[in-house]
């Protein structure tokens, strides 16, 4: 096969690259351009579209000993990604800037460039399996390596896309096996620190950089019952489940912290609680899809397990598409979930589906009125 | 067996100039020291500076040696602006067109930021001719305020060449000095120093068969530059740092080999350019020539292709074996949208639809057929990649 592989300047990308060429097919390397004005040099973990990462994408390519390009990104990133992103915050959810990367980069714009350009498939260095089963359909399965995991994050992929990508680390036991077969290699990217932040905020502040963006308006912070508790700079840079920022000066009356509970961009007001205020028992979203096979009978509940966020737990659940809404039933309710979110299906190891979460109901019906829903 | 196309970025060196170059390598001396080693190689700089002073047409102090041409247009741009202001602060002023290099850009827009420098960019059409009407207009306006012009003397990315005497000619009613990148001219189109009235220029020698690492600035000995990099005062005291004698040599000789074939070779190459801008006009609809027929480098030829983005164009002809350009790199290799076709009102549509062929001593009409051939491939599919 010929094969791209997506080279972000990482240690597990470059491995991914490596071991397709041992596998006999024809490898290029390519690094996608995310941004018009790129940064020098990395600042620690953040961030991979850097001039250094750039560089360090390149030289993995020369020790490995394949063709390598870079690809400008830029202008689709910034709309299908950035904006996204900034929008999103805007009308008060909290977006994965990652998996949107994943649904409209990664695996839509440069998988589309890279089959008309000649390429049977693209590989990246993803902790995730695609397994197959009798029928032949194609399965994303979480990876061996649990502690990386990033099988939540391609949750978005559909049949057709998971017949293009291939994650030649899913069978690996740990990222630490990875690094050593890196400096087995002579790959000088072994050691690299893993990224963690999102890739086009350098400085790491998500909350200083939308005030940029999205200008800051005061406002009040209310309690449940609309008391006024303090003020804030600006209701983007909330998010629902955050304890820190709130700077609200004196304690609760009960002495226990309290969370943001919801964010009213309408009113510019954010509402603050108790932790138990935060438990919900139901999430629901408008805009899902199938990661491989689709449900026979998408109406009838079944039991699955959900994930919310990228490293966050796996939760026992019943689902079911009622009415164009993919409807999940929490056995035990889960805290801090806001819309914007997205919630991953799991059968199993198996990513059965996704759901951009809409609007979530409270698992404590006293504090109905505290539900993060967002009308 | 890979087809280069794109001499524009850099060319094969030279046997004669590689042997020249390896034969000074081996010789010991500092041209500075005042013994029989440093004597020997100086004389081989002085020699050098002399051949390269009568390929370029200007007198033997006038060639400065530098790095090669950013460090050259650094040295202008930087200089002259320093000096002239220093002279007058009323001059300010810095008139150029965004069609430049991103090595005279960049030390304009550093001047602008750090220096109080106001830059002036003349307008254009969508050829890319620039209006020296309006320079005419303007300099009788501002020439009081104007600290220098530059203004290139062929562009490295279409290789529309600029009408420069006109430039200087304006310019030396007010005595305003005028540099020009030459980096992409030089070997290229006929060229005197002298009867350009310039004061400055910029050359280098992997353009034309040299080494990468030597370039020159020639600049007018009646004329006085502040220097850039300070140290032992070699080369006038304008550029400090021991010199590069066997580059030195390296660069007259590739000059002296170019400037011996350039009537001939301009011919041929302008044969083959024509050639292939007719093997692609007739082939593609969608392909139209950036910039006029006449007027331009012998050896440039340069496209936008529409609906094709140039780096799938790239991609695809580097596949089959040719390497050819979308313009001129930046330092992650990625390549957004010409600056270049921008500042000539192009949009970003077409500014990323750009291909660029550049032919040199070596190419040949069978080069320009293999392009032709792999051509239609690459075009329907980046068509189809969008």
């Amino acid at each position: 096969m010929k094969v791209l592989a997506a080279m972000s300047g990482g240690v597990d990308s470059a491995v991914a690259a490596a071991r397709m060429v041992d596998a006999g097919h024809e490898v290029i390397g390519v690094h996608l351009a995310l941004s018009r004005m790129p940064g020098t040099l990395r600042t620690g973990s953040r961030g991979c579209c850097t001039i250094e990462d750039s560089m360090d994408a390149q030289r993995a390519a020369n020790v490995i000993g394949i063709k390598y390009y870079v690809w400008d990104f830029s202008e689709r990133f910034k709309i299908d990604v950035v904006d996204d992103f900034i929008a999103e915050y805007e009308s008060g959810r909290t977006p994965n800037p990652c998996m949107r990367c994943n649904e409209r980069i990664k695996f839509a714009a440069l998988l589309e460039k890279a089959l008309a350009l000649g390429f049977d498939a693209i590989c990246t260095g993803h902790y995730a399996s695609i397994l197959q089963d009798a029928e032949g359909n194609l399965e994303l399965h979480r990876s061996n390596a649990l502690a990386k995991d990033q099988s939540y994050v391609l949750g978005v992929l559909t049949q057709e896309q998971l017949k293009h990508a291939i994650f030649p680390l899913g069978h690996s036991a740990s990222k630490d096996e990875i690094r050593a077969e890196a400096a087995r290699r002579g790959l000088s990217v072994a050691q690299k620190p893993d990224s963690y932040d999102i890739c086009f905020i350098p400085e790491g502040d998500t909350q200083d950089w939308l005030a940029e963006r999205l200008g800051s308006t005061k406002g009040e912070i209310v309690d449940m019952q609309g008391n006024v508790l303090g003020q804030h700079q600006g209701a983007h840079g909330f998010t629902v489940g955050q304890r820190k920022g709130l700077n609200l000066g004196k304690p609760a009356v009960d002495g226990k912290p309290r969370y943001v509970l919801g964010v009213d961009v309408k009113t510019n007001k954010v509402v603050v609680g108790p932790a138990a205020a935060l438990a919900v028992k139901e999430l629901a979203g408008n805009k899902y899809s199938w990661c491989g096979k689709a449900l026979s009978n998408p109406d009838q509940f079944i039991e699955v397990e959900v994930q919310v966020r990228a490293h966050g737990e796996q939760v026992p659940a019943q689902m079911a598409v009622i009415s164009g809404e993919m409807v999940i039933k929490l056995q035990e309710p889960i805290f801090g979930v806001a819309p914007g979110q997205t919630a991953v299906i799991y059968l199993g190891t198996r990513v059965l589906a996704q759901t951009t979460i809409d609007r979530t109901v409270s698992a404590v019906d006293d504090f109905s009125t505290a539900s993060a829903s967002i009308s | 067996m890979t087809i280069y196309l794109d001499y524009a970025a850099t060319t094969p060196i030279r046997d004669e100039v590689l042997d020249c170059y390896v034969h000074y390598l081996k010789e010991l001396g500092n041209p500075s020291s005042v013994h029989s080693s440093g004597q020997g190689v100086r004389r081989a700089l002085e020699e050098a500076r002399e051949t390269l002073a009568n390929v370029v047409g200007c007198n033997r102090a006038e060639v400065i040696y530098t790095s090669g041409g950013t460090e050259s247009n650094n040295m202008a741009i930087k200089g002259l602006y320093w000096q002239r202001n220093a002279e007058d602060s009323n001059r300010k002023i810095i008139i150029s067109a965004g069609t430049e290099h991103h090595a005279v850009l960049d030390p304009i827009e550093w001047l602008v930021k750090h220096d109080h420098a106001q830059v002036l960019w003349l307008p254009m059409d969508k050829n890319g001719l620039l209006d020296l009407d309006f320079l005419a207009n303007l300099l009788a306006e501002k020439h009081s305020e104007v600290a220098l012009i530059s203004l290139m003397l062929a562009n490295n990315e279409t290789g529309v060449i600029t009408d420069i005497t006109r430039v200087t000619a304006l310019a030396k009613e007010f005595d305003i000095p005028v540099h020009s990148d030459a980096v992409a001219a030089f070997g290229h189109i006929p060229l005197s120093f002298k009867d350009s009235g310039l004061t400055a220029l910029s050359i280098s020698a992997h353009k034309i068969g040299g080494p990468i690492g030597v370039g020159a600035l020639i600049f007018s000995r009646a004329s006085k530059l502040e220097s850039l990099i300070h140290g032992g005062g070699q080369e006038r005291g304008l550029r400090s740092g021991t010199m590069n004698a066997p580059g030195a040599k390296a660069f007259a000789h590739a000059a002296t080999m170019a400037n011996k074939e350039l009537a001939a070779e301009s011919v041929r190459l302008a044969e083959l350019r024509d050639e292939l801008i007719e093997g692609v006009l007739n082939a593609f609809d969608c392909a139209s020539l950036t910039g006029p027929r006449s007027n331009r480098l012998p050896n440039n030829a340069h496209f936008t292709f529409e609906g094709c983005s140039g780096d799938s164009l790239l991609f695809l002809l580097d596949q089959a074996g040719i390497s050819v350009s979308t313009g001129s790199a930046c330092q992650a290799g990625v390549n957004g949208p010409s600056h270049v076709l921008l500042a000539m009102g192009r949009s970003e549509s077409e500014a990323n639809a750009c291909l660029r062929m550049t032919l040199g001593n070596q190419s040949t009409s069978a080069d320009v057929a293999a392009l032709l051939k792999a051509l239609p491939q690459a075009v329907s599919a980046a068509r189809k990649a969008g």
